[in-house]
């Protein structure tokens, strides 16, 4: 079935002919009252004109038009599913276009778990809407009243044999009217898509090799673009001599503008082995003044900081404390890693107009950055969404199609490709930022909280695109060089470097600070659930040590403090999937637990590890992982489970093996190898259930980050389990464990 | 000229012999199962076929490939159908981005024509050179064992 879905692009432009909905006739909704006081569901605020998102084809398709991205997630068919179940069509004819600047409605950036609550809450009230909009046309055509007709598959049927279709029904151009907030949404029980694992649109084409990601498209006349990037982040460039390189096979050109050095010739190859040519005849100005990676905790408790108490409540505090804990977490700066390097197609048209095939999440402020930095019309600048290797977040994508552009006005007419090396994604991507974060907690004489204190210390967790060139790694080196702005924390309800920094428990007393450094000694931005995870693993660690002196069970201890009853439940059923009460200790094994929901408002989720501790050579082998999540209403609950197994998988290869290691001048991880930047294999990943809650009728709460915290803590409390050891320095190697085991 | 079979025709590409076979085959071939993930035999998403052999495109030059034949993600289909590996990948819904699995697929499909009924073990320690970045890995191995239970 899923075959038959049609993804691509330029098969949708192609088919063309869309007719879309006119209102000429009459329809009470048009002329209701303006809808002023409604709040229009997720991004339909922003773009309330139905016509922007649904349009029904003559050839008896449906259009949806969104602007989130598919990022390998699942989220497209998520929402697809939506639009079907709530238009009353089969999923078959529903043509689906995300991403394109040029067709859809923005919705700004596809991250933070926000394309179910924004976008598939959108497309849900919009299709709601068009169906409603559909049945009045029906209810005058066919002269019968609304309430008696039904829908099937796009056909409406009235009294006796009468019938009409959308396609009938659509006869004009324009689908120009606004939502109004007034047509409900469907009962839960009369979905059919909504909750059902529907397979994902695009996986057949992945498991057969057809055309997907960006980086093999391949226009006629392309040539391939690549980059040279300076020794560290604030190189000059002194001199460079191109005249060698020029003469190299293949090549068409050098690009030199400032410090920034390309490359466009023939072969892909050929363009790698000229610019590996060009490093070496490059002569830079470099800076050695970074804190490295064993200095970097000591210079962000020291750095030029902005304090920022975000909770200080007190009304519950009555007694002074009997004891005090503290406790000081670390976590180095990880990376997105993602396993294809970046990459991007620019052309330049001989209409000036600028096409940009990128795999980025923020397709319309990453145009608008483009457009400033070459001084173009942004109306001149066109970005298409194609998928990429799997991002976690703000990477290197933005870049490669500034890079692209770069090189592409360079040579008019053809298109350029360019893709980093593996150690080029390795180090210039923008890092989840290292964090310290300290608690400060004091206990009554049974061990329960009176006074909860966290207060953390991170550099910026957001350094998107944002329309600004100097967000744009390349634009900063270029002759005329771009400023980067000054990154800002983002606050509530989100929050960045302190999200879910506020703990969620019930505590009589909870102090919150945040110490926000925007000067930045790596390159950083969001990387998948920015500051919670380290916020979470310190919370639920702290957690841990005092369920652990209180001489109470982790999974009852937290409890005493959770007020919330669905958060409750997944905590009690992970406990009972993953077998608590039963669990007996055998020799070198350990269990943890760890909790959050996510945001403090979206997904709820816990996990529970038991692993094995070998003291000879300090390895940690995981035996076992049960998650349980709430992620509201389920849409696709396969798709759910494979995020939270993707989640808990990626953290557990965080806290166990991952830090950017870099000296004075720069980075030195720049491959997978084991002493540069390995990650967990195979071989090392464990057994994974995941327990899903479903909870119809609830608001849609998107699951991609949900499970980072919780998975960290649950390994770092288990290791503590088996060794009576607890290790608060993220990662967990085997050198820190032997470290930690014999001191 | 370098000539080998690919996917089962003969093709004779004009490429210059030095250049790695994952070049050749993903811009000068157009076939989209090899990818560039490292270009240094670290993550195994180049994987394709050598007479059978799974091997890291990225490090092989094109030269070898002279004579033999070279078969890739598209050419383990027949006209156009997934083999009933691809089709265990597609029930299982082994993938998130989808960019490691090609060069898991062959490093399995090289598996499986070794070994056709492999442990969870086999096919995890088959698969140790291949690194997937989203997390697909226990649905790999459960489309990988559903394919040999299905033999
Ligand atoms: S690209 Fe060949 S092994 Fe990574
Ligand atoms: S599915 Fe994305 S890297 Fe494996």
């Amino acid at each position: 079935m899923a075959h038959q879905f049609r993804l691509n692009r330029r098969d949708l432009i192609r088919a063309g002919g869309f007719l879309t909905l006119s209102f000429g006739i009459a329809g009470n909704l048009s002329h209701a009252p303006a809808a002023e006081a409604l709040k229009l569901a997720g991004d339909l605020e922003d773009t309330p004109l139905l016509s922007a998102w649904i349009r029904i084809g003559a050839d008896e398709t449906v259009t949806l038009m969104i602007g989130k991205v598919e990022l390998g997630q699942g989220a497209v068919t998520a929402v697809a599913q939506v639009c079907a179940d709530e238009l009353d069509i089969d999923l078959k004819r529903l043509r689906m276009i995300s991403g394109d600047t040029a067709l859809v409605p923005n919705e700004g950036v596809t991250a933070g778990s926000q394309s179910m609550p924004n976008c598939a809450s959108a497309v849900q009230q919009a299709a709601a809407e068009v169906r409603h909009i559909l049945m009045e046309l029906a209810a005058e055509k066919l002269k019968a009243p609304i309430a008696s007709l039904t829908v099937e598959d796009g056909t409406l049927r009235g009294e006796g044999e009468t019938k009409i279709t959308y396609w009938e029904l659509v006869t004009g151009r324009e689908l120009e009217r606004k939502a109004t907030g007034k047509v409900k949404p469907k009962d839960v029980a009369d979905y059919k898509y909504i909750g059902t694992s529907v397979p994902r649109l695009d996986i057949p084409a992945i498991m057969t090799g057809q055309a997907l990601y960006i980086q093999e498209q391949r226009p006629d006349g392309m040539v391939h673009g690549a980059v040279v990037r300076p020794p560290t982040y604030k190189a000059k460039l002194k001199k460079v001599d191109t005249s060698k390189v020029e003469k190299m096979p293949g090549v068409l050109k050098v690009v030199r503008n400032g410090s920034f050095l390309g490359i466009i010739a023939n072969r892909q190859d050929q363009a790698y082995d000229a610019s590996s040519a060009l490093a070496k005849d490059a002569e830079w100005d470099v800076e050695d003044d970074l804190p490295g990676d064993e200095g970097i905790f000591d210079w962000l408790r020291s750095a030029p900081m902005r304090d920022e108490e975000i909770i200080n409540e007190t009304a519950g505090t009555q007694h002074a404390p009997a004891r005090v804990l503290e406790a000081t977490y670390e976590r180095p700066y990880q990376m997105h890693a993602s396993i294809g390097p970046s990459a991007a197609i620019a052309t330049l048209a001989d209409d000036g107009m600028l096409t940009i095939q990128t795999h980025s999440q923020s397709v319309f402020e990453t145009a608008k950055a483009i457009a400033r930095m070459l001084g173009l019309d942004p109306a001149k600048v066109r970005c298409q969404h194609i998928p990429g290797s799997g991002c976690y977040g703000h990477n290197l994508a933005d870049d490669a199609a500034a890079d692209a552009a770069l090189l592409a006005v360079e040579m008019p007419g053809k298109p350029v490709r360019v893709q980093y090396t593996r150690p080029q994604e390795h180090k210039w991507e923008p890092y989840g930022s290292a964090m310290v974060v300290k608690t400060r907690v004091g206990v009554d004489d049974s061990g329960n909280v009176l006074t909860w204190n966290l207060e953390l210390w991170s550099t910026p967790h957001g350094t998107r695109p944002d329309g600004e060139p100097g967000n744009l790694l390349s634009a900063r080196y270029l002759a005329k060089p771009f400023e980067m702005p000054v990154p800002e924390n983002g606050g509530p309800p989100n929050y960045a470097a302190d999200r879910n920094a506020i703990a969620l428990y019930d505590f009589p007393a909870q102090r919150v600070v945040t110490h926000f450094i925007s000067e930045m000694p790596l390159r950083v931005s969001s990387t998948r659930s920015l500051g919670a995870y380290a916020n979470v693993f310190a919370i639920e660690s702290t957690m841990d040590d005092l369920a652990h002196a209180a001489g109470a069970d982790p999974v009852e201890y937290r409890l005493r403090f959770l007020k919330d009853e669905r958060a409750r439940d997944v905590l009690r059923s992970a406990a009972q999937k993953f077998g608590w009460e039963q669990w007996s200790k055998a020799e070198g094994r350990g269990r943890g637990i760890g909790f959050a929901r996510y945001k403090n408002f979206a997904a709820m989720t816990a996990v529970a590890v038991e692993i094995e501790v070998n003291r000879k050579n300090g390895r940690i082998r995981l035996i076992r992982v049960v998650a349980a999540d709430d992620s509201g209403q389920t849409i696709n609950p396969d798709g759910i489970a494979n995020q939270i197994e993707g989640g808990v998988i990626q953290s557990l290869s965080w806290t166990l093996k991952e830090e950017v290691r870099f000296d004075k001048t720069g980075v030195l991880s720049e491959d997978w190898k084991s002493y540069s930047y390995p990650i967990l294999t195979f071989e090392e990943v464990p057994p994974i259930d995941v327990v899903l809650i479903d909870r119809p009728g609830e608001p849609f709460l998107g699951t991609g980050e949900a499970a980072q915290g919780p998975t960290a803590a649950a390994l770092g409390n288990a290791v503590f389990d088996a060794t009576g050891v607890r290790f608060r320095r993220i990662p967990f190697t085997p050198k820190r464990i032997l470290a930690g085991l014999k001191a | 000229m370098i000539s080998f079979r690919l996917n089962g025709k003969d093709v004779s590409v004009d490429a210059p012999e030095e250049a790695d076979l994952l070049y050749v085959l993903l811009n000068d071939l157009k076939v989209n199962g090899s990818k560039l993930g490292c270009g240094r035999a670290q993550c195994g998403s180049c994987t394709v076929l050598l007479d059978g052999e799974a091997i890291r495109s990225c490090v092989t030059p094109t030269k070898a490939a002279e004579g033999l034949e070279v078969t890739t993600l598209e050419g383990l289909t027949t006209d156009g159908r997934p083999s009933r590996l691809q089709q265990a990948f597609i029930d299982e819904q082994a993938a998130q981005c989808g960019y490691c699995t090609a060069g898991i697929i062959m490093e399995a499909h090289a598996l499986l024509e070794r070994n056709p009924h492999p442990t969870d073990a086999d096919v995890r320690s088959a698969l140790q050179g291949n690194l997937c970045r989203c997390g697909t890995h226990n649905r790999v191995v459960r489309a990988v064992l559903r394919a040999a239970n299905e033999a």
